[in-house]
């Protein structure tokens, strides 16, 4: 699999998703700035996390801007691959590919620290190979994780099985009213949705930063298992 | 021609700086304080286009990025 690995000015995780996807993985990974429109027939595009253009104006507004974006949204349409994780996510909503925005967290604080997240569907590319209700265990690290979309797209996502990941405790019991398991207060507890057609995702939390068990103290590696 | 765009929250849309604010004031004792509401005013100049297709422009880019639509509502005014 060619994996191509989008740039903006302050995007700050593609290292993290390369040591996935190229170190652990020994898929071919290709750094794409964000003026590049080319993305050289990767299988797999992915928006990975930081603050791009200083989140000025509102999180992931200007970066839909850049032109590589044109070809971000071409490879959508035809049915390609799109992974956004954090920031990333916050781009691909700003776009228009995914439905809904990340409001600030409910509590007012940036949140680093680790979440349980539940597998809640399998039908997207990102997590066909997980079992329904199976946990992960990986960080959060930002300001505006707190998904929020009108009644009527949040149903919509649920019909279609579009929700694919959503904060649990360590059990996997989820509780949206509870700021200690949904702790950036996301409408339905959602972490993570997919396209109708489970080709684009885009989550909150960074399970390419659990994938070492070296590091992974509190996830162990459970966060590899996505990527694969 | 110069405009003012004003973007504000819909109503019901979480804004933890208002909130931040008004829990602040409540601190000063400003007991009655309700609401507060947080939005951002845009200004920005256009040349060389006539006054209708001016403000149409503006409208444009509000759309595409001055708001979001799935949270915010604008305003556009014409500042003499």
């Amino acid at each position: 699999m060619r994996v191509a690995v989008v740039v903006f000015p302050g995007t700050n995780c593609e290292q993290d998703v390369e040591h996935v996807y190229a170190g652990l993985l020994k898929q071919e990974v290709l750094p794409i700035w964000h003026r590049d429109t080319d993305l050289k027939g990767a299988d797999l595009v992915v928006l990975p996390g930081g603050f791009s253009y200083g989140d000025y104006l509102r999180t992931g507004a200007l970066a839909k801007l850049s032109p590589v974006m044109r070809s971000v949204r071409a490879h959508a349409e035809a049915g390609g691959r799109v992974l956004g994780i954090c920031n990333g996510f916050q781009i691909l909503c700003e776009a228009g590919l995914l439905p809904g925005v990340l409001l600030e967290n409910v509590g007012r604080r940036f949140l680093s620290r680790f979440i349980n997240m539940r597998v809640e569907s399998t039908a997207s590319f990102f997590t066909q190979g997980l079992t329904p209700g199976a946990v992960i265990t990986c960080p959060i690290a930002h300001f505006q994780g707190n998904y929020f979309a009108e009644p009527a797209t949040l149903e919509e996502l649920e019909r279609h099985g579009q929700v694919v990941f959503r904060y649990c405790d360590a059990s996997g019991e989820v509780s949206p009213d509870d700021v200690t398991v949904n702790v950036n207060g996301s409408c339905r507890a959602i972490a993570g949705i997919s396209s109708r057609n489970g080709n684009v995702v885009g989550l909150m939390p960074h399970p390419e930063r659990a994938v070492e068990a070296l590091i992974g103290f509190v996830g162990g590696a459970s966060g590899l298992a996505p990527f694969r | 021609m110069r405009y003012q765009v004003l973007v504000r929250l819909k109503p019901g849309v979480l804004d933890v700086q208002g909130k931040a604010v008004e829990s602040g004031l409540k601190d000063k004792h400003f007991d009655g304080i309700r609401n507060v509401r947080i939005g951002r005013v845009i200004e920005l100049e256009v040349e060389g286009l006539g006054k209708e297709e001016a403000r149409s422009q503006v409208d444009e880019i509000c759309r595409l990025l001055l708001a979001n639509p799935v949270i915010e509502h604008y305003e556009i005014l014409e500042v003499a």
